[in-house]
């Protein structure tokens, strides 16, 4: 029943531009813009944007599956309930297991967990890629745009922690069981704080040097080639 | 099977189909979470009575009591807690109009009493575990949950700061009832540079809870035996 989909993909996967899509030049922060609500609302702390970014991350691949298994099944007519449905449900559980599995976890990001359901970028990559593609690559698409939303979210932690705090990946043995204790780090001792950075402000300040050295970035040689190359292979 | 189905249900643009696309996933979606909360609902409660129990064995003594905590508490209207609270609690939630008191027992002996006050805080309610002894006194205090200003508001918390500690030993005679209040409202408790009202409601929240302490003694400390059957 999927045949007549999978003729109009492309004979080889890309699997290098979706992992480029994914990490960098499709970045759902850095370029799409999305899921900023749960990311200005957690990064106080490197190791609740690595906790936030991994459990999207899950969400992202099994979302993933479940839109392009089922792809030939739904109707675009009611595409956008099913997928949110689907989001839902996963969420849900990844909340439910949390609480229960990794519950110390659970009490500091229990709150944004939901937010999950509500983040663009994942009914965004089910609209605009699961649902048209076999299964391997929109499992890879979600893995990959997971793995680019968690590198954002760890990177603004990372900047707003050690500015606010002078810490880094504080409680991190939390999230990844005490062998990961070592990276818990006080990088600058006896520092009284920058409180602005914790805060809701220091967010979206974070945020916008983070853009702006994208961007930056991006003007560089080597990176403006690859843009280049990427605009004309995008069908879209 | 599509053969048997009428029309409106096999043509895919058709409302038929439609309709039953998403009821299946409806369905679906319930099963999923019905069979997820299954699983997860022992090990959650468990995790959650751990985290309780946790609490209460740092604001009552290990060597105070030989029973476990988390049995046979009391329940106590809340009214009653916070009468001296300008906030009128909410009607609505049944567990905010009820408090849970939990006891430590030697033998049948009540040695001290745990419930949770709450205080009205700068973001929201701050939550207060307070233990406190048969003679009044005040065993421990712990802040379970709160929505205070991180740097500012969280010195209140026992991972940060040790500010929550000066309350141990404390009555409500010690010091006297108008000098239960932080320093600047002519008190004896600090407040913290830059959050005032935090600090203040947590002394009114533990003052609270030992007015509450006070009018219920009798009720609360009554031999186990006694309370037990009561409560049957």
């Amino acid at each position: 029943m999927t045949k007549d989909l999978d003729e109009t993909a492309p004979e080889r996967t890309p699997w290098g531009r979706i992992a480029r899509d994914g990490l960098w030049d499709n970045n759902v922060v850095l370029a799409q813009m999305l899921a900023l609500c749960p990311l200005l609302a957690v990064t106080g702390t490197a190791t609740n944007g690595l906790g936030l970014g991994l459990a999207s991350l899950v969400v992202m691949v099994a979302s993933g599956l479940l839109v392009s298994s089922l792809r030939g099944l739904i109707t675009p007519q009611v595409r956008i309930p099913v997928f949110v449905l689907i989001i839902a449900t996963l969420v849900t559980l990844v909340d439910l297991a949390m609480n229960a599995w990794l519950h110390d976890l659970h009490k500091v990001l229990g709150l944004f967990i939901p937010l999950i359901v509500t983040n663009c970028a994942i009914l965004g990559r089910a609209e605009s890629f699961a649902s048209r593609n076999r299964i391997a690559p929109a499992v890879f698409d979600g893995l990959m745009m997971g793995i680019g939303f968690t590198l954002v979210l760890v990177t603004l932690g990372a900047m707003r922690e050690l500015i606010g705090s002078g810490t880094l990946f504080a409680n991190a043995s939390l999230l990844l069981g005490e062998a990961m204790g070592f990276l818990e780090m006080t990088l600058i001792p006896d520092y009284r704080g920058f409180l602005l950075m914790i805060l809701p402000p220091g967010g979206f300040l974070a945020l916008g040097f983070l853009l702006a050295g994208q961007r930056l970035l991006k003007r560089l040689p080597i990176f403006k080639r690859r843009a280049q190359s990427v605009s004309f292979a995008s069908p879209g | 099977m599509s053969r048997s189905l009428p029309q409106t249900f096999t043509d895919r643009d058709g409302i038929g189909y439609q309709a039953l696309l998403l009821a299946g996933f409806a369905l679906a979606a319930s099963v999923l979470l019905v069979v997820g909360n299954l699983v997860t609902k022992g090990p959650i409660a468990e995790r959650k009575a751990e985290d309780l129990l946790a609490s209460l064995e740092q604001v009552i003594p290990a060597e105070l009591h030989d029973n476990d905590l988390l049995a046979h508490p009391l329940m106590i209207p809340r009214s009653s807690l916070n009468s001296g609270s300008s906030r009128s609690p909410s009607p609505s939630r049944h567990s905010e109009n009820a408090i849970i008191v939990y006891r430590a027992l030697q033998g049948l002996d009540v040695t001290a009493v745990a419930f949770e006050t709450l205080g009205q805080g700068y973001a929201g309610p701050i939550r207060v575990l307070l233990g406190i002894g048969v003679d009044g006194r005040i065993l421990g205090a712990r802040v379970l949950a709160h929505s205070e200003t991180p740097g500012l508001g969280d010195k209140i918390e026992i991972a940060r700061d040790a500010w929550i500690t000066d309350f141990t030993g404390r009555d409500l005679s010690d010091p006297p009832p108008e000098q239960w209040a932080v320093k600047k409202d002519g008190g004896v408790f600090d407040q913290f540079s830059g959050a005032t009202i935090t600090p203040r409601a947590v002394v009114a929240a533990i003052k609270g809870g030992l007015e509450t302490f006070a009018a219920q003694r009798d009720a609360l400390t009554a031999s186990a035996v006694i309370t037990t059957e009561i409560s049957q």
